[in-house]
């Protein structure tokens, strides 16, 4: 059996890529990709605790979770397309309306 | 045996994530997120979550990864709007405060893993089953798996008023 350490370590690293993703990309569509990513490495740390833990909340949570990420695709891809109408451009750097 | 598939699927795991976020052309990004989607969910299989995998490729790997792939392709991106990247030293200090990211987690996985108390050894076979979780999920969780359908309503709702040009 593989320890849970090792699947905790490989979700802190597939994390760490999306924050990297999401810092260091400047397309609105990667950087939801990057949130995605780090939903999902947090999801698996959930059920390799659930099975640490021989509990099965974890992975209900996951499936909340999960519920969560798809109601937040459906309104965040609303909003690119209505940056996108707005703007006509993908780029972060153009959502500058509310900043002072 | 069981170790070699956790390696071969982790190291898919990681590729794909990594290009995830080096392409340059979002329609790429979403394939390869796709593919590290049904790693992890060989990953949920190995964990002992068989309906937790299956509900990763079908909701996940299905359904939302089409919905951003209607999205990209509906927005029509050329290669001369994707604008400009970061510049060379914003894309440095990313990549050094994601990996000092890295190390912290990977100190507090090291420091605070011991103690748990483990009960994989003696997990029943239905373990991670529909029949299990929907049982969790319609009893002890009835509550939040009913709000989770106004969560829904709600971004139906939003979704529509956000893409519509009129209402």
């Amino acid at each position: 059996m593989v320890p849970t350490s090792y699947y905790l370590i490989l979700s802190s690293l597939i994390f760490s890529i999306g924050v990297l993703g999401f810092l260091i990309r400047r397309n609105i569509l990667v950087i939801f990709m990057s949130i995605e990513l780090m939903l999902n490495a947090v999801n698996l740390s959930l059920v390799a605790f659930a099975r640490e833990l021989g509990s099965l909340q974890g992975q209900v949570f996951v499936f909340l979770v999960m519920t969560v990420a798809a109601a937040e695709a459906a309104v965040g891809l609303a909003i690119i397309i209505a940056f996108f109408r707005n703007k006509k451009s993908a780029n972060v750097d153009d959502l500058n309306l509310m900043k002072w | 045996m069981e170790f070699l598939i956790f390696l071969i699927t982790a190291i898919v795991l990681v590729v794909t994530a990594v290009l995830v976020i080096v392409q340059r052309n979002p329609v790429a990004s979403a394939l390869f997120l796709i593919a590290a989607l049904c790693a992890q969910a060989v990953l949920y299989l190995l964990l002992k979550a068989p309906f937790l995998a299956v509900i990763q490729i079908i909701v996940y790997a299905g359904a939302i990864m089409v919905l951003f792939l209607f999205v990209i392709m509906l927005l029509n991106l050329r290669r001369d709007e994707f604008g400009p990247e970061r510049r060379k030293l914003q894309k440095f200090f990313g990549i050094l405060f994601a990996v000092i990211l890295f190390i912290e987690i990977g100190a507090l996985v090291k420091l605070s893993l011991t103690g748990l108390p483990s009960a994989s050894k003696g997990l029943d076979p239905a373990f991670g089953g529909a029949h299990a979780v929907g049982k969790l999920l319609f009893t002890d969780y009835l509550f939040p798996f009913e709000v989770t359908s106004v969560l829904l309503l709600v971004a139906i709702v939003g979704a529509i008023v956000m893409a519509k040009r009129k209402l």
